[in-house]
């Protein structure tokens, strides 16, 4: 295994079963490696297994077949290694901006040392006036913010983000967006997005990761080749948006139709 | 008269807003008090038909006046609290009407007829007359309540910690709790007597039993609730189990355990009074029961007035510890 690579994913496969007991092949077959300190992104149409992917990667469920490696060592449970941010509503309601920062010190018991910290991050996501506000004050943009610090905060190998900003409007997203790339350059943090927002794979990442559904699968990945900061009106960008969108459509095209399982 | 000087102060004090606004604060004000002054002016004018002394009937009339008159007042300042005064009112003012009428019935005309029907001088005077005595059993009742009830929530909270987290002792507790749970705690009565050595720890296991229901069925179920992705959350920042229990499913659950403790305090209040009058020594239940027997019908009021007092006083306090630790509710749950 090459030295920079910080995530190993090979073979995974996982199914589910639905509401009408019919097994669901959520993943089938699926390798990827991630390179240490790299921006992924894995975009595809819903029910392409993107999110489950992320779930296995983060140990919160376990692969059928197949085995995921972080740093040599197999995932086998959810860790403050691996950050996760949520697509929302993941803050705890009954803690202020500043307690739900400081869970993952507090949860590992090395809070007292590093209270500092905490409010070093709700500075570096810009919060400042915000510590003592609960989650049901701030809007969906700041609480994401938060998710995103508080996960930070325990310097985790690779930050799993999960369509983070999904529920937000497009003026905060692009903020947001800002603000994660920020971010992954002051702390060298492997980042793995999972989206659904072509402009905003093409905006962020190194490399992008296209999954089919049924059963899901990785159709291609793509090396970005755009210098930073990107312009999403340059002409670069519009042809990259273009070729991913072709690709996409023809993916759903060819995947099986959903009759036929 | 000095409601109208208050009242002028009121006026006078209010630098901003306009005059009308003024003018509907001290019709609030005036109405609060004046079911209070007509029940005063029947009583001090209207002679009694019955040998009784009037004196602290008259002093807590006196007494709600000026109260209503001063917290009108002061919560001028702040327009949250003065509309829930203005709120109340019209509720005062029935109030004051109906002492008015009861005393009228009953200590001017002797129209309800004694000892079954005393009026609010003769019960009020009882506050006066017997004071060592209702002190002393309301003290004993409160020092039963308070160790019984808290008793009950300790051991509920903790059950229902057990029985939320460990899916085995849900197993194996939640029948017995059903099963304890629809049986009156009264019911256990006989038992504690005969088991227990005094009966006062009787009244603490009766009151206990009654409150451990409710508190442990709410804490339990207030634990099931948590979210997935709060469990997630934390596990992703590197908590353990007894991370996931103390600060997320127990804080999760807080909201139900105040709801279970609002119903057991009922419950509880409802045991102390019953378990007082079937076997204590003292005590308001042992109270009522002693007044009954000598036919003192206007302590067994006045006794019936103290526990009402006293309930909403707990009640009180208890709301206040809950919006104490809920204030990340406030502005979600209205």
């Amino acid at each position: 295994m090459s030295n920079e690579n910080l995530i190993e994913i090979s073979s995974v496969s996982r199914t589910y079963t639905d509401a009408e007991s019919r097994d669901v092949n959520a993943l089938k077959d699926v390798s990827l490696s991630v390179k240490k300190g790299e921006f992924l992104s894995i975009i595809g149409p819903s029910g392409c297994g993107k999110t489950t992917l992320l779930r296995l990667l983060a140990g919160l469920d376990r692969p059928e077949k197949g085995e995921i490696l972080l740093d040599g060592t197999e995932v086998t449970a959810p860790g403050a290694k691996l950050g996760y941010v949520f697509q929302q509503g993941s803050l705890f309601p009954w803690l202020t901006v500043k307690n739900n920062i400081a869970v993952g010190l507090k949860a590992r018991h090395i809070y007292a040392d590093n209270k500092s910290e905490v409010d070093r991050f709700i500075g570096m996501v810009g919060l400042d006036g915000f510590e003592n506000s609960y989650p049901h004050q701030i809007s969906g943009g700041m609480a994401q913010r938060v998710a995103i610090a508080r996960a930070l905060i325990n310097n985790p190998e690779s930050l799993l983000l999960d369509e983070p900003m999904g529920a937000l409007d497009a003026f905060t997203r692009i903020d947001l967006q800002n603000k994660l790339l920020e971010l992954w350059k002051e702390n060298h943090t492997t980042m793995i997005l999972v989206t659904h927002d072509v402009d905003e794979a093409i905006y962020l990442s190194d490399r992008i990761v296209i999954m089919t559904p049924r059963p899901g699968r990785i159709s291609e990945i793509i090396e970005l080749k755009l210098g930073r900061p990107r312009n999403r009106g340059s002409e670069d960008f519009t042809l990259l948006r273009t070729e991913i969108l072709e690709k996409l459509h023809l993916a759903s095209k060819t995947t099986e139709p959903e009759y036929a399982i | 008269m000095s409601i109208e000087t208050i009242e002028k102060q009121e006026l006078l004090g209010q630098h901003a807003g306009p005059a009308a606004e003024k003018s509907k604060r001290a019709r609030n004000i005036v109405f609060s008090v004046l079911g209070f002054a007509a029940a005063s002016v029947s009583s001090f004018l209207i002679p009694d038909n019955q040998n009784v002394d009037d004196k602290v009937y008259r002093i807590i009339l006196i007494g709600l006046i000026l109260c209503y008159i001063l917290t009108g007042i002061l919560s001028c300042r702040e327009k949250t609290v003065w509309n829930k005064y203005a709120d109340r009112a019209p509720f005062r003012f029935a109030m004051g009407i109906l002492l008015g009428v009861w005393d009228l019935l009953s200590t001017k005309t002797s129209i309800l007829p004694l000892p079954f029907f005393p009026g609010p001088s003769q019960v009020t005077a009882v506050f006066s007359q017997d004071t060592a005595f209702l002190l002393q059993n309301t003290l004993y009742s409160l020092r039963l309540f308070t160790v019984g009830f808290l008793a009950g929530i300790i051991l509920g909270v903790v059950t229902g910690i057990l029985m939320g987290w460990f899916a085995k002792v849900n197993y194996w507790v939640f029948p017995a709790l059903k099963l304890t749970g629809v049986i009156p705690a009264v019911a256990w009565m006989p038992f504690a007597l005969t088991v227990l050595p005094t009966s006062f720890l009787a009244g603490v296991f009766l009151i206990a039993i009654c409150a451990w229901f409710p508190v442990a069925f709410m804490t339990a179920q207030g634990m099931a609730s948590t979210q997935k992705v709060y469990f997630e959350a934390a596990r992703t920042l590197g908590a353990k189990q007894g991370y996931l229990l103390f600060h997320v499913a127990l804080p999760n659950a807080v909201p139900q355990i105040f709801n279970g403790i609002s119903t057991a305090n009922g419950l509880a209040f409802t045991t102390l009074v019953v378990s007082e009058m079937m076997g204590a020594k003292g005590g308001l239940g042992y109270y009522i029961n002693w007044a009954k027997a000598w036919s003192s019908y206007d302590k067994v009021y006045a006794a019936i007035i103290i526990m009402a007092i006293l309930f909403s006083l707990i009640m009180k306090g208890i709301n206040l510890i809950k919006d104490r630790l809920l204030v990340w509710q406030r502005g979600i749950i209205k």
